[in-house]
């Protein structure tokens, strides 16, 4: 094993992709083209077809927002916390989770946008001095998601951008084709010398140190758009832990279903080794261990603060017009993912590919049952026969997240390097023989 | 003024470079600069590295976003009055989350914007890195000495185990 063969292992996902690439991108620009049109069609006839009806006037949107944004979270577990924590494991799998937590965070951010009713004019959530003399609402749970996400965004995006910039300049030096002028100007003439590399690794340590604490406060506030209301099922101080331990559990999950294909398409066997799923599954049980304690905490609090409403709407979320939705959420979220006590499932990649996809869909209804559970069992029981359904056109705008956020993967994926060069090369043994498993520390 | 020489010897193994920077800076036979394609400790010991800066800016950032998260919005509240939900207003506990995201985003931009200052990036026209496999597989030691130093720099790269040696 050396360094050269990393290099060229790695650099080797940016050749020329094959047939199931392509299908792949076609697929998700398909659905990407679906979810556009729906949108300009929602923007010409009105918000009026999706399904809000009063007093139901967040769903699908907002689910997607909360959703989107979860995803992003377990990218910075494992590119800053765990970097903070010296798990050498993480280097396999950082470069492809930071990328993720970027598209994640673009695509959430589309969907307070999407929701608002005259989308064009989203900027005035931005405050800017204006003819009008008017300032934003600081005091508003929606303007401190706007600070949160935008920070989050940029952070997540400078921190990918640092890591990538060795690894741009490596295959400014390798590759021979057209692309190789773009990576010249992308690597912004990087050589590699000690005063670059000093202040390098200092600035990466400064970014792991900052995105930390970023990522918990940021689904924190997500978490207090619903936690500073006064609605039964929302107004509760266990939000923000239970948001955030909800994020990096959707998101480890996103996190496997996007690396066993990847790892299969590119031939990364010998680099995202079975240990590092391992260690994945293991990250995913302990989080839908918290996220199930959640679950129980807020019926628990809800018997125990006697007040009926946050009891009747516990109730009606488990045996309501929406038990289906409650139910699968909890089996995929809390009861499928114990199956990972077993040391022969967490090894077993079909099988945590499989759990992946269903915490996904379970971690997607959780959002919408939170959401929409609460919203139509308030305080006002007239309002409790109303049944929301979303509609085509949420359905397809959806359907168009995912296609914008893999697109952009597998662009990216197939245009920069998927693993990263420089860390791979750094927790490299260089004594290890030809077996290039065996020159990665052993996961503990 | 003497004529100076820029001699490169390139090394597959980060620490015989790095002894031969060492042994090359301590007969002040010139000036060095190494190339490496990971971050090298040894490295950085030869060339007496220190820490660097970045984390002052890092820190003057962070600063500058928290004042700005308390001072802006309180700005602005105080610009146009307008009492919401019955909270005064200036309500800090609010502004606090405000002020925590700015304190991150500054940071973060302070820090970036020092580190390619620092570096010396971007570097889109000029000086080229001097052999592309040192973003591959090996480490370079780059030189510069006066016209009666060659002959003692190469010897030393040499005895060390450059595996190549250019100029």
């Amino acid at each position: 094993m050396s360094f050269a063969k990393i290099n060229d292992d790695i650099l080797r996902t940016l050749h020329p992709p094959g047939f199931v690439y392509y299908v792949a991108v076609l697929l998700a620009l398909s659905a990407l083209s679906l979810g556009i049109w729906a949108f300009l069609h929602q923007a010409q006839t009105g918000l009026g077809v999706a399904g809000y009806e009063h007093p139901i006037l967040w769903g699908v949107y907002i689910t997607d927002f909360v959703f989107w944004v979860g995803i992003a979270h377990s990218g910075t577990l494992i590119s800053a916390v765990l970097f903070l924590f010296r798990a050498k494991w993480r280097t396999a799998v950082a470069r492809a989770s930071e990328a993720m937590t970027v598209f994640a965070v673009a695509t959430a951010g589309l969907f307070p946008i999407i929701h608002i009713g005259r989308p064009w004019f989203f900027y005035w959530l931005i405050p800017y001095p204006n003819t009008r003399d008017l300032w934003v609402n600081f005091r508003s749970p929606l303007i401190w998601d706007v600070f949160a996400i935008s920070t989050y965004l940029t952070v997540s995006a400078m921190f990918l951008y640092l890591g990538l910039m060795p690894d741009i300049a490596a295959a400014r030096d390798s590759v021979k084709d057209w692309r190789r002028p773009i990576y010249r100007v992308l690597s912004l003439g990087w050589l590699g010398t000690s005063r670059q590399w000093r202040h390098y690794t200092a600035l990466y340590g400064f970014f792991a140190a900052l995105a930390t604490p970023l990522v918990i406060s940021v689904h924190s506030v997500v978490s207090w758009d619903f936690a500073m209301s006064i609605l039964p099922g929302w107004h509760s101080t266990i939000f923000a832990p239970y948001f955030v331990a909800g994020a990096i559990f959707s998101g480890l999950a996103m996190v496997i279903t996007l690396l066993v294909p990847m790892r299969r398409i590119f031939k990364l066997e010998s680099y995202i080794t079975v240990h590092h799923f391992e260690n994945l599954a293991k990250l995913m049980l302990t989080t839908s261990l918290i996220v199930g304690y959640a679950y129980l905490t807020e019926f628990f609090i809800a018997w125990y603060s006697g007040s009926s409403f946050e009891r009747g709407t516990f109730f009606d979320r488990m045996f309501g017009q929406y038990w289906a939705y409650s139910w699968t959420m909890f089996s995929c979220n809390v009861i499928l993912p114990l199956i990972l006590f077993w040391k022969t499932v967490r090894t077993n990649l079909k099988a945590l590919f499989i759990i992946s996809l269903f915490v996904n869909v379970g971690m997607w209804l959780e959002r919408y049952v939170i959401i929409v559970t609460s919203l139509s069992h308030d305080f006002d029981p007239a309002n409790w026969a109303q049944v929301y359904q979303p509609t085509w056109v949420e359905g397809a705008i959806t359907l168009g997240s995912f296609g914008l956020f893999f697109t952009l993967f597998l662009l990216f994926v197939k245009n920069f390097p998927a693993v990263s060069i420089t860390e791979m090369k750094e927790t490299m043994d260089r004594s290890a023989e030809a077996d290039p498993a065996s020159a990665w520390p052993k996961p503990v | 003024m003497a004529k100076r020489i820029e001699i490169l010897g390139l090394f597959d193994q980060g620490k015989t470079a790095a002894a031969s920077a060492r042994e090359i800076l301590e007969s002040e036979l010139g000036t060095v600069v190494a190339y490496s394609p990971v971050p090298d400790h040894a490295l950085d010991q030869a060339l007496h590295v220190t820490v660097s800066p970045v984390r002052l800016f890092v820190l003057i950032g962070g600063l500058v976003g928290c004042i700005t998260g308390f001072a802006f919005p309180i700005y602005t509240v105080l610009d146009w009055p307008m009492i919401t939900g019955g909270k005064p207003l200036i309500s800090i506990p609010p502004f606090v989350v405000i002020a925590f995201e700015l304190t991150i985003l500054f940071g973060a931009i302070g820090g970036m914007l020092s580190f390619l200052v620092l570096s010396g990036l971007p570097r889109l026209i000029g000086k080229r890195a001097p052999d592309p496999r040192l973003t591959n597989d090996l480490t370079g030691i780059s030189v510069t000495c006066k016209q009666d130093h060659v002959l003692e720099v190469r010897r030393c790269l040499e005895h060390h185990g450059a595996c190549e040696i250019r100029g």
